[in-house]
């Protein structure tokens, strides 16, 4: 028994030489990206097509910072593949130095072009970390579209209190406009993303994180949460659908005129723990609702219940805001 | 006040077994195991060897060895969470329902993650660090004996606890760092949480307490004329990272106790409101868990700034540099852990700061991959299964390096933060880095240890496996993420057409399983062939002081302490043929053995479940038996016994005889 295993491991040692396993390595290695590659087309890649102001400049900053780290890793990559060729052992004619001493002038190159690259980086990211910080409003002729946003436990509330409507599940936006978002949760921490459109943030309890975001096209594009804050995590998604100026105020008369009316009783049974609730729109009720959502959590015990949203909500702000 | 009957068991019932079929089978497959080696134990009578030989030895190599034996059965079950996790979003998540439940799936990423890194990756690293430094420093055992015997029981300890979790509860579904509000008592009311707090609360202080007994034994007991700049490199990554482990972790201590005090007894340190701050604990959480990146990565460093001059047959290049950057690491560091949440709100003037902070990291470890490059630079190279261990290593970790970098701008990361693209990268360094380093850390070792080497074929086909296996699972995750997938997602929108990444990303990890099935095939072939494949003490031309000892290692690893002379001292001994030693032997004192450890590290994980299960008699028990085990260790009179110089000098001829 034990003697026709050792038989049979030595045929099949026999015949995987090391060279047809590269062979299977590099070939499989090949298929594979053949395989992905051909699955791509016709597919949203998000972050590489990007629909409005933001997200055109992340990618901007995406492919220039590629760009300057492939200036390091394409050295690396040939001299790994040289010297490991070249300085084979089996190799006779290659120079052999084992004492070899350090080369004070290659290091001072290593340490240099790496310094001289994150120097030029450095600069880039400063200046477009203040260009893209999420709480600056996007210059543009147009008014902006005020949206509060609540991450509820599995939903996402919209509401415009500047056109005393509100939306569950689907974010309408005029194409063009900067839309300015003060997002909160009342809910574990959650994110809020539209990754077509730019910029993530955070959304949580009892305070308001900004971020600003314009389309330039129109189309209905994913947003989602990407903070995981319970059962329902993964359903917590949304259709941000930008559309033209006419379009907009057609939706917003059609939401101001229907029968749902969004008050503290609809929004607290709104917000119990669901999956999955189809987008539905609201004529606004009650204009005080987000604040009252962010004012659930301003306990800070021993009686003194501010009420004072302005102020606190400030104080609560992200950090460093 | 309830009756006895009822509050004796706290929150334990009947109602903590598993219930769905997937758990059910999980339980069943590990309870088979173990019941399989308890009954092997018993059949060839081995608990008397089991309880002398290793649970209670003090001798650092068979902690070591120890260390090792968990840190691979617990991979075996991470790897089991992650063909669930990929089945899951192959196969099912597109439409609705499948075997596995969202709550069963957020239970099961939380525990590859937590499993992973705490039980897996910090597993073998104190498996390596037991293993070589004490060797590499010429010396013949840890400053603490026993404390890295209790070290090591609660790192049993806290796996027990986390395992534990699949039979008698649940686990956390939180995610593997469980921010609050989530991991809070009111969106996470039942024991999940509490198993997560506790396995790795207690693994955490055996962590801290290895990392206070490394550093002094780097620092008080290497061999006389070892200074610093003489030490071997993979024991300077190991100052690195044990710096760090006695930096970070009581933060991480700290953090947990908070958390567990909110969940427990009531305060407010993380609630919502109260006065309570969430976002102090995600702070804090990465102010320990960005170092412990580099706790981890530093000693793959170290390793392969070992297996790259023993295979050029060429000394380091750039020593200097190499420490330098070592240190340079070690202190960034601590300078980066807000590049975790960008997205939480800081000013542009914060983010950018950590950003900048985060970048300049990549120039010293760039530095380091020039340096090993160049160490191939005019050497003689052979390609044994640790070069292609770091062949594989130097590609896919630059790939790591540069998303990294794209991360790490604030402008960017705004957009891939908590995407899959992120969970890609971090792979890309754990894996790329991290695991294949301890890979090649622990092909390179073996014969050392055991006095044969690993089948060299079978442990090349197993690298490429995970090379192949790793690009193709996480090419796709790269995709996905710049499609705008988030991570954690048991189910997605099936018209964004991502089903078929996702099936790739399943073959990649199938791949993988190859490459676990070969290296286990590897070892279980080695063991039977030990005869052919027998090693002498120097089995590879080394070039320090582990290669001197002699193999196997015995119980007080050098019998003559001589003085160091050079860097590369065993390589330099060997060109100068200086092998005869100037010292005398004398008598030499090793620790006895003792149950303290195992006693120890038990009953804190008795303490552990206690509280997860509010059983507060059995708290009350635990601690103060706790307390008295460590009185009672700590009056043992004689710790230590003598080994004469007869019996040194018979050993060493047996060791001689043996041919070795």
């Amino acid at each position: 028994m034990l003697e026709k295993v050792e038989k049979l491991i030595k045929q099949l040692s026999s015949f995987l030489t090391m060279k047809r396993i590269y062979i299977t390595a590099s070939l499989g290695l090949v298929i594979a990206f053949l395989v992905m590659f051909l699955m791509l087309p016709g597919k949203n890649i998000a972050l590489l097509d990007p629909k409005g102001l933001i997200a055109e400049q992340q990618l901007d900053l995406l492919v220039f910072t590629t760009l300057l780290g492939l200036v390091v890793i394409i050295p690396v990559f040939v001299l790994l593949f040289v010297f490991a060729y070249k300085y084979r052992a089996s190799n006779k004619k290659a120079d052999y130095q084992p004492d070899k001493k350090d080369n004070v002038l290659l290091e001072i190159i290593w340490w240099g072009i790496p310094i001289l690259i994150i120097l030029l980086l450095s600069v880039v990211t400063w200046v477009t970390t203040h260009q893209l910080d999420p709480y600056k409003p996007i210059e543009s002729s147009k008014e902006p579209v005020k949206v509060q946003v609540v991450a509820m436990q599995w939903n996402w509330l919209f509401i415009y209190p500047d056109h005393g409507v509100a939306s569950v599940n689907e974010l309408p936006m005029p194409v063009g406009a900067p839309v300015e978002f003060s997002i909160t949760a009342d809910a574990p921490m959650s994110a809020f993303w539209i990754p077509n459109l730019g910029s993530q943030t955070y959304a949580m309890n009892g305070m308001t994180a900004k971020l600003h975001l314009v389309a330039d096209k129109p189309g209905v594009y994913p947003g989602m949460n990407t903070n995981i804050n319970g059962e329902g995590y993964a359903k917590m998604r949304f259709k941000a659908n930008a559309m033209s100026q006419a379009e907009f105020d057609a939706w917003v008369s059609r939401a101001a005129g229907s029968d749902n009316h969004l008050d503290w009783n609809e929004y607290t049974e709104l917000s119990q723990p669901t999956k999955d609730i189809p987008p539905r729109y609201f004529m606004l009720h009650e204009s005080d609702i987000y604040d009252r959502v962010i004012a659930k959590y301003m306990d800070h015990g021993g009686g003194n219940k501010s009420t004072d949203n302005q102020n606190s909500g400030h104080n609560h702000e992200g950090m460093g805001h | 006040m309830k009756g006895w009957g009822i509050d004796m068991w706290g929150r334990l019932s009947l109602e903590a077994l598993p219930h769905d079929i997937v758990t059910i089978g999980g339980v069943v497959g590990g309870g088979l195991a173990v019941l399989a080696g308890v009954a092997a134990l018993t059949y060839f009578k081995k608990w008397g060897w089991l309880w002398r030989e290793w649970i209670t030895s003090l001798d650092h190599k068979k902690i070591g060895i120890m260390y090792m034996i968990v840190a691979v059965v617990m991979l075996l079950r991470g790897f089991a969470d992650t063909l669930m996790l990929r089945a899951q979003q192959a196969v099912f998540g597109a439409g609705d329902g499948g075997p596995i439940s969202a709550d069963l799936f957020q239970q099961v990423f939380s525990a590859h993650g937590t499993i992973m890194i705490f039980f897996v990756a910090m597993g073998i690293l104190f498996g390596a660090l037991n293993l070589i430094v004490p060797l590499q420093i010429g010396a013949r055992d840890v400053a603490f004996p026993l404390l890295n015997s209790i070290s090591f029981w609660l790192f049993v300890a806290g796996m027990m606890l986390m395992n534990l979790s699949l039979a008698i509860g649940e686990f956390s579904t939180a995610g593997w760092l469980a921010y609050p509000p989530l991991s809070g008592l009111e969106y996470s009311p039942g024991t999940g949480v509490d198993y997560w707090l506790w396995s790795i609360q207690i693994a955490g202080i055996g962590s801290l307490l290895s990392g206070i007994n490394f550093l002094v034994t780097i620092f008080t007991m290497r061999r006389k004329g070892m200074t610093l700049m003489k030490m071997p490199i993979f024991t300077w990554s190991v100052v690195g990272s044990m710096a760090l482990v006695l930096w970070a972790f009581p933060i991480l201590t700290a953090t947990l106790a908070m958390l567990t005090l909110d969940r427990t007894i009531g305060t407010n340190f993380f609630t919502s409101d109260l006065g309570g701050n969430p976002m102090m604990y995600v702070n804090l959480i990465w102010a320990w868990g960005h170092p412990e990146v580099y706790i981890l990565v530093l000693p793959a460093f170290g390793v392969f700034s070992e297996i790259v001059p023993v295979f050029s047959r060429k000394k380091l290049f750039g020593y200097k540099s190499m420490v330098m950057a070592l240190m340079a690491i070690t202190v960034l560091s601590f300078t980066v852990w807000l590049h975790h949440f960008f997205t939480m709100g800081a000013g542009a003037n914060v983010n950018a700061f950590f950003g900048i902070m985060t970048m300049i990291i990549g120039i010293p470890t760039g530095v380091k991959v020039f340096n090993w490059i160049f160490t191939m630079y005019k050497g003689k190279v052979s390609f044994t299964s640790p070069m292609i261990w770091f062949m594989g290593f130097v590609v896919t970790f630059t790939l790591g390096g540069l998303t990294g970098v794209l991360l790490s701008v604030p402008g960017i990361d705004f957009q891939m933060h908590n995407s899959l693209f992120l969970v890609a990268h971090f792979h890309n360094m754990i894996i790329g880095g991290v695991v294949f380093g301890l890979f090649a850390g622990i092909t390179y070792w073996w014969p050392k240890f055991t006095g044969f080497y690993l089948h060299e074929k079978l442990g090349k086909i197993a690298a490429l496996c995970w090379i192949v296996g790793f690009l193709v699972a996480f090419v796709p995750i790269y995709i996905l993420g710049l499609m705008g997938a988030a991570r954690r997602l048991d189910s997605y929108d099936p018209s964004l057409g991502w089903q078929g990444l996702f099936v790739v990303a399943a073959v990649g990890v199938l791949i993988i399983g190859l490459g676990v099935v070969v290296q286990v095939a590897q070892v279980a072939y080695s063991i039977w062939k030990r005869k052919e494949l027998r090693a002498p003490h120097d089995a590879w031309g080394g070039r320090t002081l582990e290669w001197y000892a002699h193999t196997p290692v015995p119980e007080y690893n050098f019998a003559v302490l001589d003085t160091v002379k050079s860097r590369d001292e065993f390589w330099q001994m060997k060109q100068e043929n200086r092998f005869r030693s100037k010292s005398t032997l004398l008598p030499i004192e090793l620790p006895k053995n003792t149950s303290a450890g195992f006693l120890i590290g038990m009953t804190a994980g008795l303490i552990g479940f206690a509280v997860i299960w509010h059983i507060w008699w059995l708290v009350v028990i635990g601690v103060i038996a706790v307390v008295g085990l460590v009185i009672w260790a700590n009056l043992r009179e004689e710790t230590e016994f003598e080994l004469s110089v007869g019996e040194i000098l018979r050993h060493e001829k047996s060791m001689k005889r043996a041919g070795l």
